[in-house]
């Protein structure tokens, strides 16, 4: 009963990082009904531009601070150069160009940091806290930062008017504009946003996994499993959905062995997806003929 | 989107096919054996990225995960040589009927999947391929991480001719049927039912093409295709191991496609070139630039030349004939 209690609670920990991602995923998603496949990898980046700047002798928050910054402005800038010109294009123009960009972002990770696997430093004590038997310090000030994100989140698009104007343009891109909301600019922002996000989750999660290319590839596809779970068009879903597989993938790593990790991933998505594609919390699609 | 020429080929692209034909016959006897090894791979790389244009380009199904059926591919005809001591040549159509069943059984859920939701599973397929190869339960026919090791096959005596010459005119014999086979599916009835999902999926249901079965079979095909072609490329390796077939190889039949030509024969030959030949130039300036360059050309070619080389080429063409018929 307690390694379980253990396993769940550390599998909320995990889970928030993929609640993370996986809300990164739903904001392009609402906005574009695009996935982006390079969410990972933009994530990955970001993390690396963090260790860049803390080798470069900066504190801990003031790189963390400034990275997210920074990919804000990279997300805008990826959304208005690279992603405008197939705005409208058909899926599989979208897809090659988010392939095309992951494997920019990874190559250029490795080629610029090497491949060999760099510790990344958690900004939380080592000792737990309160002398606690069950989380890690980390564990806990990861999740932490995933709950506070989502509240900012949730404050931001709930109560100021750019946030209801970002939401408008998702929803009624024509209507928005008629009422004087720029769309171009709002989807921009909602990339932005995203890659901010990404990025928070890249740092919580390197300390864990450690720092290397390739890295985010597990938390993508753990964040697809949490977002679809969730459903895609539902951010509080998604969240949901992250730590729930977050626990999931815990409790059976725990009984069943790590070694089919990214297998565990494919069978939930396949089965939300052939049992309930719309997810738990998520809209279900009706097309007119 | 290319129009399918359902007559026959023309004059000109007869004497142009006999030309290339004969090209790579001669060809092998003039380069040394590690460019004919290189060539070899690019022939089965052609095969496979074939599979996948079927797929993706033909029937508008997305796959991010088909270096998974290219693994079981070169798994199957492995394993039956190293374990069961069976005849290299026999392995390949085994490989490819196992493909062709994995195939169709993953296509079945796919059904229900559209666009990017098909485009997610594969990825996670693709993604979770190599563990399953390193799984214990497997290693005993796997070799776990370790892979196997396969002898590369000899050619008859009386053909004087070198393993590597040997086995890439075994490719390209495998290269030439397969090619013919996917070009008399593709131009019949069935291939226009796999466009006709692909253009306009509610007016192909209305009139009669059973949907359902046109893309689970498109997906089984399209897997035998590529696990042929896994197949050949094991035996021309002569190696196999779960880390040779990551996601990236996914990624490098996928960019295989869209640089080559999406719903273009010709393009299978285009993409395998360049995903064979721009790495061994671009190695030379870092580990990593392959996969930038790749990249790049992805972006690139979304936004100038959708249609790919192949594409490109057909433009060229209709360029330079309608240039004649006006002087």
């Amino acid at each position: 009963m307690d390694l379980l209690l253990h396993q769940v609670l550390s599998g909320l920990a995990t889970g928030g990082i993929y609640a993370s991602m996986a809300l990164a995923l739903v904001m392009i998603y609402q906005a574009t009904h695009e996935v982006n496949f390079a969410q990972g990898e933009m994530a990955m980046f970001a993390t690396y531009l963090a260790w860049t700047l803390l080798q470069g002798g900066l504190p801990y928050w003031a790189a963390f601070f400034l990275t997210v910054v920074v990919s804000f402005v990279g997300g805008v800038v990826i959304e208005r150069v690279i992603i405008r010109p197939v705005e409208n294009a058909p899926v599989l123009s979208v897809v090659t160009v988010f392939i095309g960009l992951l494997v920019i972002f990874n190559s250029i990770a490795g080629w610029v940091f090497s491949y060999t696997i760099k510790p990344f430093p958690s900004p939380f004590p080592e000792q737990p806290f309160f002398g606690n038997s069950y989380m890690s310090s980390h564990e806990i000030g990861s999740m932490g930062i995933t709950l506070l994100l989502l509240v900012l989140l949730f404050v931001f698009f709930r109560y100021t008017p750019l946030g209801l104007a970002l939401r408008a343009a998702a929803q009624n891109p024509v209507s928005s504009r008629l009422v004087g909301v720029r769309v171009g600019w709002m989807l921009a922002l909602g990339w932005g946003l995203a890659a901010a996000i990404g990025a928070v989750g890249g740092m919580m999660i390197a300390p864990v996994v450690f720092l290397e290319p390739n890295m985010m590839g597990g938390v993508l596809l753990y964040a697809f499993a949490g977002a679809l779970l969730g459903g895609i068009d539902s951010p509080g879903g998604a969240v949901v959905g992250g730590f729930l597989v977050g626990v999931l993938e815990n409790i059976v790593g725990a009984y069943l062995g790590t070694e089919l990790k990214f297998t565990v991933a494919l069978i939930l998505i396949v089965t939300v997806l052939v049992i309930r594609p719309s997810g738990l919390f998520g809209k279900a699609q009706v097309s007119r003929v | 989107m290319a129009i399918l020429s359902s007559s026959a080929l023309s004059r000109q692209q007869v004497v142009g096919l006999v030309v290339l034909i004969a090209a790579a016959c001669v060809l092998p006897l003039l380069l040394p054996n590690y460019r004919v090894f290189q060539l070899t791979m690019a022939l089965a790389y052609a095969i496979a990225i074939l599979g996948l244009n079927m797929l993706i380009g033909f029937n508008g199904q997305i796959s991010l995960g088909h270096g998974a059926f290219y693994a079981i591919g070169a798994y199957v005809a492995a394993i039956l040589m190293d374990k069961a001591g069976m005849p290299y040549w026999l392995t390949i159509p085994i490989a490819g009927g196992v493909c062709l069943v994995a195939g169709f059984l993953f296509g079945l859920p796919a059904l229900r999947l559209e666009g990017l939701y098909l485009a997610i599973a594969t990825l996670a397929l693709g993604i979770a391929m190599p563990q399953i190869l390193k799984h214990k339960a497997l290693e005993h026919w796997t070799g776990g991480s370790q892979g196997l090791v396969i002898m590369k096959p000899d050619a008859p005596q009386w053909l004087h001719l070198s393993q590597d010459q040997w086995l890439y005119f075994f490719t390209l014999a495998w290269t030439v049927l397969l090619f013919f086979v996917a070009w008399n599916l593709l131009r019949g009835r069935i291939g226009r039912a796999m466009v006709a999902i692909r253009d306009q999926p509610t007016a192909a249901r209305a009139m009669g093409v059973n949907a359902a079965m046109v893309k689970s079979m498109t997906f089984g095909v399209s897997a035998f295709y590529t696990g042929t072609a896994g197949a050949l490329g094991a035996i021309g390796v002569q190696f196999v191991a779960p880390d040779s077939f990551g996601i990236f190889l996914s990624f490098t039949l996928f960019i295989g496609v869209v640089i080559g030509g999406l719903s273009s024969i010709s393009g299978a030959v285009w993409g395998a070139l360049f995903i064979q030949f721009i790495p061994n130039v671009a190695d030379e300036i870092s580990k990593a630039a392959p996969w930038a360059i790749y990249g790049v050309f992805l972006i690139a070619f979304m936004y100038v030349m959708p249609t790919g080389v192949a594409g490109f080429v057909r433009l060229v063409r209709a360029r330079f004939r309608r240039g004649r018929v006006t002087q």
